[in-house]
């Protein structure tokens, strides 16, 4: 793994059911996220997913890829546009650096609307080596997969 | 997103919102629960996270869980400072009475397990100036949490909220509609209600200290007018001086009811809610010689005329509204 990889994307349905059961297992129970007519009455189409859900869904997001032995460190996120039942987020991720074996990944998470979240999260994972540059003179394409 | 030129009042309230940076807003608070198993597995299945790091006899929370640990819930903080509560009330009567968490940086630097016994402690850590966003025109508030087990430091969570004023709907003056209802969750308000349009029903009257009896009158079913004390004087509406003699002193007569059209308009434009154009409001001149606005009823708009005698009622709308009003009196209608 090198600066420059890119994670394989995330669709995540945005279903309603996701984000009342994501409010309420983080124990946020603002009407915004599970009451449609109150969210109307503040200006807002519908229901929207709490920042709590879109952080596990980052962390998901991260150790999916990374697998069960990876360590989250730091999760920083930032909320743009909301995440209203029916649409689908697709989280992508982009490793910034390399140290030793801790990375620091770039994500964002677009939907219909816009762009949801940008985050940047710092991972660990276990036996993680930079992967050297590849060699121009070996012939190969380069270039990331 | 851009700062807009700000007024003196925005420039008072920033000043007074800043004073609350670097105090606490939570002080030796404690998780509503330690962190245990089934929530745990509550927050994966809702995640659709299978990482098996979560389950088992040696799992770990999901680290992103960290602020779910510390939320209130549906009963509330316990810990809160009050400085918190004084700052989003602030907040609340500068009319930004929505909130939308937009910034969440956490550092994880021991997991934590089931058993494990959170404690924490939050600071406001800053205040912006004010901003205008798509959502609204507000102020973000940026606390910081710092996360405990057995008196290790667990993690910190640093968490940003926008308190605004929805778009379109104006920053009020502070001194309306005062609302401390104390208490919030993390990251949202308890204000539901406001904000909400009405469907259509009157514009409320306004009661001040000036005009109550005026309304107190209307809730008895007595149109009841000024007079001086001094010179005797009739006046409407309600003041708190003569304005013949200048006097302060005052009693009430009770209007008898009868009155004529001194003038009127018919309103075509523009539509306000819960009334239907077209209709006329008459100046009525009251039998006691003084004048007062109302809606002339129970006739077409276009048959009202100078001049048309009138009789008062009282009238109820949208249930809880009682309204003095204008009819013609008996045998003038559409004359």
């Amino acid at each position: 793994m090198r600066a420059g990889d890119e994670l394989p994307p995330l669709e995540i349905a945005i279903t309603r059911t996701l984000i009342v059961a994501g409010a309420l297992a983080s124990r946020d129970f603002q009407d915004v996220h599970h009451d449609p007519e109150l969210a109307r009455a503040k200006g807002s189409p519908d229901i929207f997913m709490n920042i709590l859900t879109t952080n596990g869904l980052v962390g998901r997001y991260l150790t999916d890829h990374f697998g069960p032995a990876a360590v989250l460190r730091k999760v920083a996120v930032r909320l743009g546009a909301p995440n209203h039942p029916g649409d689908t987020m697709v989280l992508r991720g982009r490793v910034e650096e390399v140290e030793g074996d801790t990375a620091v990944v770039r994500v964002t998470g677009d939907n219909g609307i816009g762009r949801h979240v940008t985050g940047t999260v710092t991972v660990t994972v276990p036996g993680l080596a930079p992967t050297p540059a590849p060699d121009p003179s070996d012939g190969r394409p380069g270039g990331v997969g | 997103m851009d700062d807009e030129f700000p007024t003196r009042d925005e420039d008072e309230l920033h000043t007074r919102l800043k004073a609350y940076e670097g105090r606490a807003a939570t002080v030796a608070g404690v998780g509503r629960d330690p962190v245990n198993a089934p929530m745990i597995r509550h927050w994966c299945e809702a995640m659709g996270d299978r990482n098996p790091a979560y389950t088992g006899p040696d799992a770990i929370a999901p680290p992103t869980m960290l602020q779910a640990w510390i939320m209130g819930g549906l009963s509330g903080h316990g810990g809160r400072a009050r400085a918190y509560g004084e700052l989003l009330a602030l907040l609340d009567e500068a009319g930004c009475t929505s909130v939308v968490a937009t910034d969440c940086e956490q550092e994880y630097l021991r997991p934590l397990r089931p058993g494990d016994e959170v404690t924490f402690d939050t600071v406001i850590e800053s205040v912006s100036g004010r901003k205008t966003t798509k959502l609204g025109t507000g102020y973000f508030v940026t606390t910081r949490t710092d996360i405990r087990v057995g008196g290790a430091s667990a993690g910190t969570h640093r968490f940003r909220i926008l308190k605004y004023a929805p778009a379109g709907h104006d920053l009020k003056d502070r001194d309306q509609d005062r609302n401390q209802d104390g208490d919030r969750n993390q990251d949202g308000d308890r204000n539901q209600d406001r904000g909400r349009q009405e469907a259509a029903r009157r514009p409320r009257p306004v009661v001040n200290r000036d005009n109550a009896g005026f309304w107190e009158g209307v809730r008895r079913h007595r149109l009841l007018v000024q007079r001086c004390t001094a010179c005797a004087t009739l006046r409407f509406p309600w003041l708190p001086g003569c304005g013949t003699c200048g006097s302060a002193g005052w009693d009430t007569v009770e209007a008898s009811g009868e009155g004529t059209v001194y003038s009127y308009v018919v309103m075509h434009h523009p539509p306000f809610p819960a009334f239907s154009p077209p209709y006329a409001i008459g100046l009525i001149e009251l039998a006691e010689g003084v004048r007062i606005v109302s809606n002339v009823v129970d006739v077409p708009y276009d048959k009202v005329r100078i001049g048309l005698p009138v009789e008062l009622e009282f009238r109820a709308y949208d249930d809880d509204s009682v309204l003095p009003v204008f009819r013609p009196r008996a045998g003038e209608a559409a004359a």
